[in-house]
């Protein structure tokens, strides 16, 4: 090929050339178009993963306070750091299966209360030391002991011992769950030398990138690690996060070909970002949603008829048209929804009826005082928007809302599970158990509703505990159900998560778990 | 004692009483705040016990007037304490930072101050006519349109769309002079314009206040060419009212850019302050705040240092 020709060529497949303009180009050096066209697919889409080259991210959710320790990481950067440099006992596959990582294997008693994790042998950590059981059982103790204040303590708790047997770790649990594996998928509890108590900032782990340099809230810097055990992933040489909160800067970023991927792309740019050339927008429906939460036991929303009357009262297609543009799908007042495993997809859409929102208004026989709904810029993107849109829709019904708009900073302290009712999100969980028992058990820490039902914790307990995956799915239906028409959550979307990925990144595979491929693109992903 | 050597020694000296009255300040905010340092470490994991612990072990116990002389003799020897949120030693890492905020600071104001005293006398010499029409107009349509919109609409066209420059300007130690100079150029633009507007005005004003003396009129009668007037015989007696407002703005270049940090992901003071104001670290954000206002003091002194200095009734006193 002509010097002249590739120069043309690599401008096209980096898109400062149009397709058009190529193939003008191609064909006045004697190539035909239909040749030219397939040239540059070729070189967009180069065959099987090549090795080499720097992977940047450019990534929202940074902060120079944030820290290497996984057990603290609370918030983008931090989550993609563990996925960097951590290898975990067991992963979520795309389709919501689980992958063993570095357990070889994994059994259990038959009635689901003794795991035992066969521990995967000739696994290297980025300090030279050979992954061992005892490392993996160092790390989960480490994560159970209060002092760690790590993310996945709540995960923890529900194991009553621990214990290294051979080659395997042998996991005793205090009630029954058919779900630990997923559990133990979760991403602060990446397997550490010694479980990371010399020193768990070290960012020292098995995963497939080690640490160069890290700058909080600016830059963290990896370089392959060359004795990475999976050799089916790692092809780039080093990987590079940067951070940049501004919305606007990371897309400006992206465009100007500085980073190869953004996260958080706001669904108002997104459909326009679609058009720029040599990159696409990715949009994938995950677990994470948007949600205006009642407390259940604090009047007037103690009254289920007063509850039911908001949850029809709230347009879920405008809410998705509007506030996500789109990039999403409607919710049911229940925090599942599709992309979950035992998902019953015939539970019925909840639709938007004002005939029903006035009747269940009658029936609670609210005085018409104005109802206090709380929210801010920080709850979720849009939320004053949303707002307003349900404060419209349910004056349609005659219930009047009254908007109190509140400060970002101190939003999740004081208004969030204090106030009873306002705008949150959720950023989902692996598991429908999972989710259920962080946020709608009676004894859950985080009971946002504060829902209080016993024969829900039944329903939960039960489904633990119950092998029978079609079994599991009735329970997990029926109390479903339940938080729909009882409880205190107006879901009105899911949201997506839209990443915008350059065209020289190859590889990207649909993975909603979370975001950038559930963490993996640096692992997964190559250059054309 | 000379006259000059009195009203320096003087300046300095309230220079000082005004930065420890900073610092009393700044100990004082931080106090009044609901909640203390034992409570923002332990977080909602905090038990009346364990608060009580760690308020022992932090001398929190003692009198504020004791932990303030504490923590001030602390921070003269370089001592700022640890960060709460991620454990770093406040001093190393702020360290970093702020030569980064003072690097870019540096590079603004080196275009900055001589751009905008040059593009002063021109609008002199010509005034009322159209380039200093010009050179007004632009340079307050400049500081009037925002920072971030200026910052997004320069990333646009440089970054964007030419390619000139990166639009994230990232610095960090293994980079050469080079490509930092590179990293930073569209920050760089964005301060030089937000900043050139008051600095040009201020130097035209206060010239065109002389040039009503009587010597220059001298001067001019001399058969000088009228630039020369205003550049040799008018702006060395306009240069104290210009030497504070170029102060006034490299203390803001140093202490106010945190939009155009954000905006270009600089990694400067202004989001390090930003950051740890929102997960309420004490530490960090005291010492933030001695340093802003030590950078704003401390230029502001020089300021009058210089406008003393440059008062020739002060130098050669009858």
């Amino acid at each position: 090929m002509s010097d002249e020709l590739n120069w043309i060529l690599k401008q096209a497949a980096t898109g400062r050339l149009s397709r058009r303009g190529f193939i003008g180009r191609a064909s006045a050096l004697g190539v035909t178009a239909l040749a030219a066209n397939t040239m540059l697919a070729g070189a967009v889409r180069a065959e099987g993963p090549k090795k080499g080259g720097t992977l940047k991210i450019g990534m929202g959710g940074g902060e120079s306070t944030n820290t290497l320790d996984p057990a603290l990481a609370a918030s983008q950067v931090p989550f993609h750091n563990a996925r960097a440099f951590g290898e975990p006992l067991v992963d979520v596959t795309p389709d919501g299966g689980l992958e063993m990582r570095l357990a070889e294997s994994v059994d259990s008693t038959p009635d689901a209360k003794v795991w035992s994790f066969r521990i995967r042998k000739g696994v290297e950590f980025h300090n030279g030391k050979t992954v061992t059981p005892d490392d993996v059982l160092a790390t989960f103790q480490r994560h159970s002991d209060e002092k760690a204040q790590s993310g996945a303590l709540g995960i923890m708790q529900g194991i009553e011992s621990m214990k290294v047997d051979g080659d395997n770790l042998v996991v005793t649990l205090a009630t029954a769950n058919a779900d630990l594996p997923y559990l133990m998928s979760d991403y602060h509890l990446m397997i550490q030398p010694d479980g990371g108590r010399d020193n768990p900032a070290a960012g020292i782990g098995a995963g497939a990138f080690k640490v160069v340099s890290d700058e909080p809230g600016v830059r963290v810097v990896y370089e392959k690690f060359a004795n990475y055990w999976d050799t089916s992933r790692g092809h780039f040489d080093s990987v590079e996060f940067l951070v940049i909160n501004d919305a606007t800067a990371r897309m400006a970023a992206l465009q100007s070909g500085q980073v190869h991927i953004a996260n958080r792309v706001e669904p108002k740019v997104a459909g326009l970002l679609s058009r720029a050339p040599g990159l696409a927008v990715k949009n994938v429906s995950g677990h994470g949603h948007y949600v205006f939460i009642m407390h259940c036991n604090t009047a007037p929303f103690d009254n289920n008829d007063l509850r039911m009357a908001l949850k029809h009262a709230i347009d879920r297609q405008e809410m998705v048209d509007k506030i996500l543009a789109g990039y999403g799908s409607i919710g049911n007042d229940m925090p599942i929804n599709k992309s979950y495993p035992l998902f019953d997809d015939t539970i019925a859409q909840r639709e938007f009826d004002l005939d029903k929102a006035a009747a269940y208004y009658k029936a609670s026989g609210h005085d018409g005082s104005p109802i206090i709904l709380r929210t801010a810029d920080g709850a979720f993107p849009g939320a004053v928007d949303a707002a307003a849109l349900f404060q419209q829709s349910a004056a349609k019904a005659g219930i009047p809302l009254e908007i109190k708009r509140e400060p970002n900073d101190g939003y999740w302290s004081e208004v969030w599970n204090k106030q009873p009712f306002c705008a949150s999100y959720w950023g989902g969980r692996p598991v429908q158990d999972q989710m259920y028992s962080t946020a709608y058990l009676s004894d859950a820490d985080w009971n946002d509703t504060r829902f209080f039902n016993p024969q829900f914790d039944g329903l939960i307990l039960q489904a633990r505990g119950e092998l029978d995956e079609a079994k599991r799915k009735a329970l997990y239906s029926e109390a479903g159900l339940m938080v729909r028409d009882e409880g205190g959550l107006i879901c009105p979307m899911f949201n997506d998560f839209i990443e915008a990925v350059s065209d020289e990144v190859q590889g990207w595979v649909v993975d909603g778990t979370q975001e950038i491929m559930n963490g993996l693109a640096p692992h997964k992903c190559w250059f054309a | 004692m000379h006259p000059v050597l009195k009203l320096l020694t003087q300046r300095i000296a309230l220079g000082l009483v005004l930065m420890l009255a900073a610092s009393v300040m700044i100990f004082a905010g931080t106090q009044i705040l609901p909640g203390d340092v034992a409570q923002s470490i332990l977080g909602q994991s905090a038990t009346p016990q364990s608060l009580a612990n760690l308020r022992a072990e932090l001398g929190l116990n003692d009198p504020a007037w004791l932990r303030y002389f504490r923590w001030l003799g602390a921070a003269l020897q370089g001592d700022l304490g640890t960060a709460l949120t991620n454990k770093q030693d406040i001093a190393t890492s702020m360290g970093l930072r702020l030569g980064n905020t003072l690097f870019l600071a540096f590079w603004a104001a080196l275009i900055s101050v001589p751009t905008a005293i040059l593009l002063g006398l021109i609008a002199v010499r010509y005034q009322g006519r159209w380039p200093d029409k010009l050179i007004s107009g632009v340079t307050l349509a400049t500081v009037s349109v925002p920072e971030f919109l200026l910052g997004y609409i320069v990333m646009f066209y440089l970054a964007v769309k030419f390619r000139a420059f990166p639009s994230v300007a990232t610095v960090y130690d293994s980079m050469s002079l080079g490509e930092k100079l590179n990293a930073i150029a569209l920050p760089v633009i964005v301060l030089v314009l937000v900043v050139l507007g008051h600095m040009m005005r201020m130097t035209r004003a206060a010239i065109l206040n002389v040039m009503q003396s009587a010597y220059v009129e001298t001067a001019e009668l001399k058969g000088l060419r009228p630039f020369t007037v205003i550049a040799r015989h008018a702006f060395p007696n306009a240069i104290a009212p210009v030497v504070n407002v170029v102060m006034i703005n490299l203390a803001y270049l140093v202490v106010g850019v945190v939009v155009v940090e954000v905006v270009f992901v600089y990694p400067g003071m202004g989001q390090y302050l930003v950051d740890h104001v929102s997960k309420r670290d004490v530490p960090v954000v005291q010492a933030c705040g001695l340093v802003f206002a030590a950078v704003y003091i401390g230029l502001n002194m020089l300021a009058d240092v210089i406008s003393i200095l440059a008062n020739p009734r002060l130098r050669h006193p009858k």
